[in-house]
């Protein structure tokens, strides 16, 4: 197994969570999100399957390496009240709650148990992809998706060299070339939300502070997002 | 891929982009995409018989080369790309130094 973290601030974002799981495999850290440019990863968790010839088997997908329901963080007690992004869309009258939006889609207590058949049975495994299909179930990728990977890239740079306005044009282009990709957003959203509130929670907050929606510089935000998505379209059902 | 100007080496586009520069044309695993038998390396053109965007902030002087596009899926080929990226401690680290080994590529992040 290899992790990357798709975090643009810095190692030390990432440091707390990777010395706490101690692992024993390479652990590494992609700033300019890579893996998305790369092998079409648009949200996280994502997991690719590499065989030993080094083919994909499986294209980036939903995934968790470990049987697992939703774990939500507890962070409610340090969390301030969230108000919504003044031009994010509005609220279904029957919008799930996030757990629920979480829940659906790709199946998380059977993942972990669809790797272990094709550690054990190889292409035998019924998981296992041909080349072609890999190729075809891999995102899609358009020229806009292309631009979009290329404003993301200014916009990381821009953000870490401290060109915070020049950064923040390039993520609000980016997410308007490609809005279903979740890495891009979050990104935004969770260094905006981290500057504002910090601490243990800053980067989970990702909306305006309840009071402050005027000075959130984004078009929507995760729980609005979020909220307007069918049953299973944040992290698809693949296997 | 972030330049500061458009004058890039073959090498360079290799390393930023996966895509080797050969007699036959721009190639990534078994696809290769012919670029005409140009004389010298020529970024601009090879972007857009790749479709890769160029992206150009002229006030902040910077370059953003963007994936490939060319066949409307994020993979061209099943042929893992090259990755990498360095460790907590800055150490590099190759995804093709695994090969031989199952791989489970695991993405996170820290929000």
């Amino acid at each position: 197994m290899v992790t990357v973290s798709l975090e643009m601030s810095g190692a030390e974002a990432s440091r707390p969570y990777i010395e706490a799981a101690a692992p024993e495999h390479p652990s590494l850290l992609d700033p300019s999100h890579r893996m998305d440019a790369l092998f079409g990863v648009v949200n996280i968790p994502n997991v690719v399957w590499i065989d030993e010839q080094g083919m994909v088997v499986r294209p980036a997908e939903p995934g968790w390496p470990e049987s697992q329901g939703v774990r939500l963080r507890a962070l409610s007690e340090a969390m301030p009240k969230v108000g919504r992004a003044p031009g994010a869309p509005p609220p279904p009258t029957a919008a799930a709650d996030l757990r629920t939006q979480l829940a659906s889609g790709q199946d998380r207590s059977t993942y972990a148990d669809a790797v272990r058949d094709w550690v054990t049975k190889g292409a035998a495994s019924e998981h296992a992809l041909s080349a072609d299909e890999v190729v075809a179930r891999s995102q899609p990728r358009s020229m806009a998706t292309s631009q979009a990977a290329a404003h993301f890239e200014l916009a990381q740079q821009l953000w870490r060299t401290g060109r915070r306005d020049a950064a923040l044009g390039h993520f609000r282009e980016c997410h308007r070339l490609q809005p279903d990709n979740w890495t891009y957003k979050r990104q935004a959203w969770s260094a905006v939300s981290e500057e504002r509130v910090g601490g243990d929670v800053g980067r989970f907050v990702q909306g305006p502070v309840e009071g402050e929606e005027d000075a959130w510089p984004f078009a929507s935000d995760f729980r609005s997002d979020v909220a307007v998505l069918a049953p299973g379209e944040y992290y698809p059902k693949t296997l | 891929m972030i330049l500061d100007s458009l004058d890039l080496t073959a090498q360079q586009f290799t390393a930023g982009t996966g895509w080797e520069i050969k007699p036959e044309g721009a190639c990534k695993g078994e696809v290769c995409v012919p670029l005409g038998r140009p004389r010298d390396f020529d970024l601009v053109a090879t972007a857009e018989r790749l479709r890769m965007a160029l992206v150009h902030d002229e006030a902040e002087g910077l370059w953003a080369l963007g994936p490939e596009s060319l066949g409307d899926r994020s993979l061209v080929t099943a042929a893992a790309p090259e990755l990498v990226l360095d460790d907590l401690e800055g150490r590099e680290f190759r995804l093709s130094s695994l090969r031989g080994q199952k791989v489970l590529l695991v993405s996170w992040a820290p929000y």
